[in-house]
């Protein structure tokens, strides 16, 4: 067998992918699920810690940076196991499906809340002074006004950050979590051959694609017309 | 009531006036004001008369009333007891050095600046009370600032119907209709569907006139409106806000206008580090100054 045969067999042995890419397909819409359900609650909470902050309450305020920071800095696979293997002790067993959801949509939030909060204070405060001349109430500028605009500004970040941490699905394979890479994982370790992490890049692929494509889409769709 | 005739007669001297005029004729209307006797009748009343039906009279009680307003910022005292009151229909001008508070003194009439101290009322109600709903009060006085402010997300008539929708709770349908009409005074209905970008500054500024007079305010604050826009696009808002005061609206503009101040004003107020220097009709505030510091300033704006 020459070096190339064996590289053929380990990565794109079609016995091997024939019998796991169900497995990995199944991995495939459990990655999907497990992004949604993260860029969902991670979005609306990083919004909701936003509006929160423009309030301007100062010891919330002070809260909410402690927090936001703080899921910056952890390195989101920490978090996942805390979560994972830290709770139980305290008496919360979370299944690798909700650590995974919980720890990532944290991180989401604490950047989604960082990007939206820059969007906001770089709208000109006139729009604040126009809007409130005409009697709208400070919620109603928020969001009929500044948050429209804050969100087209910051949309760029904001996918790219969206992008990145949906791909941090694929910690959730550390506890347990059979999306893409543990699918790919288990595969691997059943087969004693490497071709369904082949199967899982190529899943990443098919997935992340589109998302990047929409990711632009949105971009251009929402700028608005000069 | 008679004075009050006298003004409201310049007044509309003044805005029948074309656009374009030359500062020759300015100072002729300036000179006209100037000489008009005091104790004038007649002509008055007859001219009183010619506005017709649509415009009754109304006793002059003043829309605004702010005394004694103080607005310190950290160490800077910007407004040191300043009173401005402001009757009905009646269009006062304020002129004065950057740096003069004036721009302050407008944005405490509607609270964007809370007063240090001193009232404010308008239209009968304590802008300074907390008791006061000052979402409820703040569509009684349209705004309209030196940088237009426009949502730049939403069309022309979007920006004008938002407040209608949102404020006072109109349907789409009656809140777009308002939106247009009130387009159409600004003669800018076939813009309606434009975003403030594919707009001239001139455009924007009168669409963000629209915007204020949709709620049917009853008192329009212009701060510095034409300030931001090239020469050529100035004639168009002068314009509009022309036409709003042969509407009867009141008035209170901050602008280095001065050739739309002597034309239109009923009153010119000369501000100079936070306080009234001198006020009095834009006839002897242009053309006899009492104070040496209006003279200085006027000197100087006229060299410019």
């Amino acid at each position: 067998m020459s070096g190339w045969d064996r590289f053929l067999d380990s990565f794109f042995n079609l016995r091997v992918a024939a019998e796991y890419l169900p497995k990995i397909i199944d991995g495939f819409w459990l990655t999907i699920l497990l992004a949604a359900c993260i860029i969902a609650t991670g979005l609306a909470a990083g919004l909701g810690l936003a509006v929160l902050r423009a309030l301007g309450i100062r010891p919330l305020n002070w809260l909410i940076v402690f927090v936001v920071d703080l899921f910056r800095a952890l390195p989101p696979l920490v978090v996942i196991a805390l979560l994972y293997f830290g709770l139980p002790a305290a008496g919360v067993q979370l299944s690798g499906f909700a650590a995974t959801w919980l720890s990532l949509s944290l991180v989401l939030m604490a950047f989604a809340e960082e990007i939206l909060w820059a969007g906001i204070t770089a709208t000109p405060k006139g729009q604040w002074e126009a809007a409130r001349s005409t009697g709208l109430s400070f919620l109603q500028t928020l969001g009929w006004v500044v948050l429209p605009q804050a969100v087209r500004m910051v949309i760029p970040p904001l996918t790219n950050r969206t992008i990145a941490i949906t791909k941090g699905t694929a910690l959730g394979s550390v506890v347990a979590v059979s999306e893409i890479l543990g699918a790919a994982q288990a595969g691997v370790s059943f087969s004693f051959n490497p071709t369904p992490l082949t199967l899982g890049a190529l899943a990443y692929v098919v997935l992340f694609f589109p998302v990047v494509i929409l990711g632009r889409w949105v971009e251009t769709r929402f700028a608005w017309k000069r | 009531m008679n004075a009050s005739d006298d003004r409201s007669a310049a007044g509309r001297e003044g805005l029948n006036r074309p656009l374009g005029e030359t500062s020759d004729d300015r100072s002729a209307a300036g000179r006209e004001g100037l000489n008009r006797p005091l104790g004038e009748t007649s002509d008055d009343r007859s001219a009183a008369g010619r506005e017709g039906p649509d415009r009754p009279r109304q006793a002059h009680r003043p829309i605004v009333e702010a005394r004694g307003i103080h607005k310190h910022f950290g160490p800077l005292h910007v407004l040191r007891g300043v009173d401005l009151v402001v009757a009905e229909r009646e269009l006062v001008f304020v002129i004065g050095p950057s740096g003069s508070g004036k721009s302050t003194l407008l944005r405490c009439l509607n609270r964007l600046e809370e007063p240090s101290s001193g009232s404010v009322m308008v239209d009968g109600i304590d802008l300074l009370d907390r008791r006061t709903d000052l979402n409820a009060a703040r569509q009684r006085i349209g705004m309209v600032f030196q940088s237009f402010n426009l949502y730049p997300h939403m069309t022309a008539l979007g920006n004008v119907a938002l407040a209608l929708r949102k404020v006072q709770g109109k349907a789409r349908a009656e809140a777009e209709a308002r939106a247009m009409a009130a387009l159409e005074r600004v003669h800018l209905a076939d813009r309606a569907g434009h975003y403030p970008g594919q707009l001239s500054g001139g455009q924007q500024q009168r669409v963000a006139i629209a915007r204020a007079i949709a709620l049917e305010p009853r008192v329009m604050l212009f701060d510095e409106p034409t300030s931001a826009l090239d020469p050529e696009l100035v004639g168009g808002v002068l314009q509009a806000m022309r036409e709003l005061r042969e509407g009867g609206m009141t008035m209170v503009v901050v602008s280095h206008e001065m050739g739309f101040a002597r034309a239109a004003a009923d009153r010119v107020v000369f501000m100079a580090d936070g306080a009234v220097v001198e006020e009095g009709p834009p006839a002897q505030v242009f053309g006899a100054p009492r104070e040496a510091r209006t003279r200085a300033f006027l000197g100087q704006v006229e060299r410019a």
